[in-house]
This record gives C-alpha cells, structure tokens and sequence, in this order.
C-alpha cells in the first residue's frame, strides 16, 4: 500500500519545481536581492563629476582654501564683481557654479550663514551643497568663536569622544559578555522578515493550490482515494518542501553573488559599510575589533533553532488558516475579503517589530511573542537579544497547540467546503460548517 | 454487495438522508435514482467514505465499510475533473497510486486502458489541451484503472457527447460481466432504464422503492392495456390514454379497472384485433405514481 500523504506531498513538490517560473524565480530572486545589497554600495561609492565653483566671497570668509581636488574654488575679486556681473562670468565662462557669500552690514556671522546662495548651470549636486556647507559651518563657527575670545584650537584639542563598552551581566562573575545590540537588532529584524515574507508567499502557495483543485474539480476524485484531511497536509507539507528548497537555493546563491562581488570585484566598497534600509539598525557603531565579542554573545543554536522552528511553525500555521480559506471559495478572485483578517496578525507583528526591537523585554514584546499568530515573527525578533527558557518554551507550546487545533478546525471547514460550489461564503457559514 | 442499514446524514438542519435502507446485490447494474437534492450524493459520498454517516451503517460484503475498501470502489463524481496542467499519463499513474496500485502495474494496465479506448495519443499531452470527450474517456480510465469490485457513477452521462456515451455503456456493460456490482446515480430515470437489472428510488432522503428492476414495473402495473388494430375503428368514445399510427396499423392505450374482456370482444368485432398486453409502467411513471398515491404494498 502507497502512503497517500507521501504521494501528494511529490506531486506537489515535483509539479511546482518543474514550472519554468519556479526556476526562473530561484535564479532570479538572488540576484535581485544581491543588487539591492550591492546597488546602493556602488552607487554611494560613485564620486560626482568634479566641478569648478567661482566665488564671490564679500567678507573673504572662505579664503584662502581652494576646495578639493574634486571641487575646485576660484575666486572673483569683490571689489570689481557683484552677484549680477558674477552670474554674467559663470554663463560666459566653463565653469560649473558659483557661490555667493555677501557680507551684509557689519560682518555678522548669522546674516552670512542665512544669505549664503549657490548658482549651478546644471542642478546642484548633494555632495557639492554640503561640501560648501561644511566649509561655511567650519570658518563661521571658527569666526565666532574668535569673536567670543576663544581660541578655535583649543576647542579642537578640547573635543572629546565617548566611546562605552558595554556588557550584559552574567549570572557569575567572568561571564559578562560583551554587548553586541545593533547585530542583535539587525540579526532578528532579518529573521523576522524572511519568515514573514515565507509564510507570506507559500501560505497563499497552499490556498491557490486548494482553489486549483476546487476549480478543476478534480478534488472529488482525489478524496474517494485519501481522506481530505491527508490531502491538506500533503499539500501543506509538499508546498513547504519547495519552500525549503527554494530558501536553501536562495541562501546559497545570494551567498555566493555575494561573496564573489564583494571580494573579486568591488573590494574596496565593501571595506566601507554598506548603507542597508532606511529601517534597518545602523551596524555602523560596531567597533570592528569587537565584533568577535559581539558574535560570541549571541547565542547562535538558540537563534537558529528558533528561526527553524518559528519558520515552519508559522508556515503550518498559516497554511493551514489558508488552506481552509481556500475550500470555501470558488476562485481566487473572491479570497481578498477573507484574507485580510487572517493576514492582519502578521502585518501587525511585521509593523511593530521595530517597537519590539527597541524593548526586547517589554510588555508589547512578551504577548506579540506569545501571541501564536504573531509570535513566529516577534519571538524570532526578540530571541537574538536572549529571551528566558520560560517565555521561549510557553510560545512554543502555544504555537505548536494551536497548531493542532487550527488543523483540526481548518480540516473541518476544508472538508465541506471543498465540496461545496457555486456558493458566496460568509464567516457565519464557515462557522457552521464547524459543526458538520 | 452493498447494504445500507437506517443511514442518516443531516447538514445543518438540512436532513439529506433520512435513515435509508438499501441493499445493491453482487454483480448488478444498480440504478440510485431520484430527483435533485434527494440525497444520492449523499449517500454516494458515505459509500466512498467522504463523509460518514451520522448514524447506521454501511456494508460492504458482510462486514461494515471500512477505510481500505476505497481502494475497492471506483468513483465517478457528478463534479468531475483533472489538474489541468498536469500530464494525461502522468496524471492517471498519480490517480492509480493513490488507490494503491505500484507504479509498474498501473502503467501496463493504463497502457492497456489506452489502447482500448483508442486514446495512446494522450499520454503526453496536457489535460488543458485535450477536447472535453478526451478528458471523459481519462477520466472514465481513472475511475475503472485499479479493477475495482464495485463503480459507482454519479450522473455518468450529463456532459457525456453520444459517442462517448455508447462507449462507455459498453466498456461498463462488459466489466459488469467480468464481475464488478455498478450503480449508476442519476435524476435522468430513463436514460438507465434499458441498462439497469435493479433500481432504488429516493426522494427526499427515504429510499421509495427498491428491488429488481422488472419486479417493481410488474408491480406498478396499473391496468394500462395497449391494443394493435388495423385502424381507428372500435375507440369512438372510450378513454384512449396515448395513440399512435405505427406500421402494422394503429396502436391504443387505456386505462381500466379489470381485465378488458368486453373492450377485446368489442375491438374484435369492430376491427381486426392485431395484439394486446399490459403495459409495464416506466420508471418516472412509478416514481410520480408513488409520490402522488404514496408506495403500493406488496402482496400480504
């Protein structure tokens, strides 16, 4: 005797694996998430075009500097020049901007950083405005200074920076590990995320294949030969597998990509930190030298098994949810009003991750963590910053409890509804349908 | 073969089958019939272990139904399909496995099937691709594949073309003389009526009769005569339910109480008296017959 399950779980593997786009889609999504990793290296990295500004600097605040190699400054004598004719040279001449400094009545420094104006032929580059900015800043603080009878060098010798190392105490002495925060953050906010985005596009995977079948009709036949509820978790488990597979490719490809660009082909930009979202924890304050520290105290078979077990749990979870969804309509077209609520969960915990990453002990934190709807992304969010033995085993339970019931329900619903055509659903039918 | 015993199933308030007895004799050609929504999918749908039923009981052989007997059935739904982007091979293979054959043996009796039905070009096609009568051939070889002792067809011809139809008839026809017990379900009564040997009529979820075909007709026969004369001489004034012009002269039916000697004697004087019999009553006549006067009693 075959074991069913063991054959819907190949069908379904082996009939998604072999489409072109399953192939076209594990080849393509690594290398789209290499160039959004690598992309914004390259791009900061660029340096603009080098400019030649002319100035027209009334109070001489600027002079004697002559810029940079990348932005050149010249200067237009005050005394023969004024903004009009200036602009006038700028049009006449190759020169690329200029840069208008008035002196106002009386030399005040507020009146000249407020009247300040830069002329570009072309749009003015970012980089450009705040290397003259930066210049402006630098001489008009130096300016004030002198003015209040402070020496601008003491200042500068004066300037401290802070730097504290901090550690989480241990139980014992000795045991203090180093503090590693922004790789906590960035390494559960990660984690988070791809689960959310796994759950997200199998999940709806196991729907539309439960809506294939619906549609197609063949769903009677199947279930004359295996129970209904061993045909979902075929298709559960089959769609999970392709999951696996997929994420496994993914992982090592976008690995490679990125291992291969950042050592052989653009070195010298990955030496440098490469800007990530503009969500994502700045992992600029890593002290290099302590990074060893830092990866020693995170306790990485706790993460990684949590990120396993959150990974399949909230996949099962869901599909299960979807799964149920899906027998109760007729195509797909009508899933969008049933789909929000049961989404709803997983967008909040995706929404507040960064609440929980800024408390990973709070209030908000424990129950989105307990929370088995919410607690796959949450709880992964939370589990690099260390979460007690209690909390992380009563979320388990909890997720792998409802687990089973929400297959015991869904496996209800499932088992009428994917008997059922030609019938607008409401909830209060699926309701009813429990009790079949 | 198949014996129901006081099943029930009831959907919400629906009641669909209200404590049905019913016993489908080994190797019959088995009509379930009745109108929509009396509750022969229903009772289809517990035979193949898809829903259970909420009270009674269902034998197969002599002993209640139990799980490993749907690798006995084969099933036809009345909603019937394919994965439409799958292989017609590859797909009828999954189908066999499903019900327990090995991948060898369901690949030579596929094979087989094919050829039979003239359908080897299929193989490797896509279900999408194929016209609706190919599709209904595969899906018949699905149903019939794993040599089940019994085929249960649900509405088997709605959507079947006429070739199709004769085709399959005959391919039933022949595994039911190999052996196999068919019950074919449907609300179309006479498009059974010249196949089926027993019948069982449902309607709102009670069974109203059941037994061999011929012995119900026999028993609902309700003083219908048809007469064979030369022509129309003889009927002036009598109550002719159907009359009809046919090749040998002109055929009459009527309707009487008792035994029509006086209407014979009078024919035969009149006209010439080519033939008469009792009319057996057809299926749909029965069933309006007992819905509107309720079942006859058998003789007691």
């Amino acid at each position: 005797m075959n074991n069913p399950i063991l054959l819907i779980i190949q069908r379904e593997f082996l009939t998604r694996v072999r489409k072109k786009t399953f192939l076209l889609m594990t080849l393509l999504a690594p290398l789209l998430l290499a160039a959004v990793m690598i992309v914004p290296g390259i791009l900061a990295s660029m340096p603009e075009d080098d400019k030649a500004i002319i100035v027209l600097d009334e109070p001489s605040i600027l002079l004697p500097s002559e810029g940079t190699e990348q932005f050149s400054l010249d200067y237009l004598n005050p005394s023969e020049f004024d903004l009009e004719l200036a602009k006038q040279f700028l049009r006449e001449s190759d020169k690329d901007a200029l840069l208008y400094i008035p002196s106002g009545n009386g030399w005040d420094p507020d009146f000249i950083k407020n009247n300040v104006l830069l002329y570009g032929k072309e749009d003015i580059g970012i980089d450009l405005q705040r290397f003259i900015e930066r210049q402006l800043e630098e001489k008009i603080n130096n300016q004030k200074l002198i003015q209040q009878g402070v020496d601008p060098e003491v200042v500068t010798q004066t300037k401290t920076q802070v730097s504290v190392k901090s550690f989480t105490l241990g139980e014992e002495d000795g045991n203090e590990e180093t503090s590693a925060t922004p790789l906590k953050m960035g390494l559960g906010y990660i984690a988070g995320i791809l689960i959310y985005f796994f759950i997200f596009f199998y999940a709806v995977q196991v729907m539309r294949g439960v809506i294939e079948e619906k549609t197609s009709r063949i769903v009677e036949v199947i279930i004359s030969s295996v129970r209904p509820r061993q045909l979902m978790m075929g298709k559960i488990l089959g769609i999970g597998l392709v999951g696996v597979v997929q994420f496994l490719i993914w992982v090592i490809l976008s690995g490679t990509i990125y291992t291969v660009v950042s050592t052989f082909i653009y070195p010298e930009i990955f030496a440098q930190q490469v800007p990530m979202g503009p969500d994502a924890p700045d992992l600029s304050q890593v002290d290099q030298s302590n990074i060893f520290a830092m990866i020693n105290s995170i306790n990485f078979p706790v993460v990684l098994g949590g990120f396993v077990f959150y990974f399949f749990g909230g996949y099962f979870l869901y599909s299960a949810l979807f799964a149920a969804l899906g027998s109760a309509i007729d195509q797909e077209a009508d899933s969008q009003q049933f789909m929000l609520p049961v989404t709803a969960p997983m967008i909040i915990a995706i929404t507040t991750a960064m609440n929980v990453i800024q408390d990973p002990n709070g209030p908000l934190a424990f129950w989105m963590s307990m929370i088995p709807l919410t607690s796959p992304i949450s709880m992964m969010i939370r589990l690099p910053f260390g979460v007690p033995v209690w909390q992380m085993a009563l979320s388990a339970a909890l997720l792998v409890g409802t687990f089973f019931g929400v297959v015991a329900l869904a496996g209800k619903i499932y088992r009428v509804g994917i008997l059922m055509y030609g019938k607008k659903v409401t909830w209060k039918e699926l309701y009813k349908w429990l009790k079949y | 073969m198949i014996k129901a015993k006081d099943v029930t199933k009831q959907y919400g308030p629906k009641v669909a089958l209200g404590g049905i007895n019913l016993n489908i004799p080994k190797g019959s050609i088995y009509g379930l019939l009745g109108p929509n929504g009396a509750g022969k999918t229903s009772f289809i749908r517990i035979m193949n272990q898809i829903t259970a039923p909420d009270s009674g009981a269902v034998y197969f052989g002599d002993r209640e139904l139990k799980p490993s007997d749907i690798a006995r059935i084969g099933y036809l739904p009345e909603e019937r399909g394919l994965y439409k982007k799958m292989k017609v091979g590859e797909q009828v293979l999954y189908l066999a496995k499903l019900k327990g054959l090995s991948a060898a043996e369901a690949k030579s009796r596929a094979k087989e099937w094919f050829v039979r039905l003239e359908m080897e070009s299929f193989w490797e096609k896509k279900v999408e691709d194929l016209s609706k009568g190919m599709a209904q051939k595969v899906q018949f070889v699905t149903t019939v594949l794993h040599k089940p002792e019994l085929l249960i067809f649900d509405e088997p011809f709605t959507g079947f073309d006429p070739i199709n139809t004769n085709l399959i008839k005959k391919e039933i026809k022949r595994l039911n003389q190999e052996g196999a017990t068919v019950i074919f379900s449907t609300h179309r009564m006479e498009s059974v009526e010249e196949i089926c040997d027993h019948i069982g009529l449902i309607n709102n979820g009670e069974v109203m009769v059941e037994g061999p075909l011929l012995d119900i007709r026999k028993h609902y026969m309700n003083g219908t005569y048809a007469f064979t004369t030369k022509d129309e001489q003889g009927f002036e004034g009598k109550d002719v339910l159907e009359r009809d012009h046919v090749h040998t002269g002109y055929t009459a039916t009527i309707k009487t109480d008792e035994y029509p000697s006086g209407l014979i004697q009078d024919l035969a004087s009149k006209n010439q008296l080519l033939g008469f019999e009792e009319v057996l009553p057809s299926v749909s006549d029965i069933f309006i017959d007992i819905v509107n006067n309720g079942p006859k009693p058998w003789n007691s």
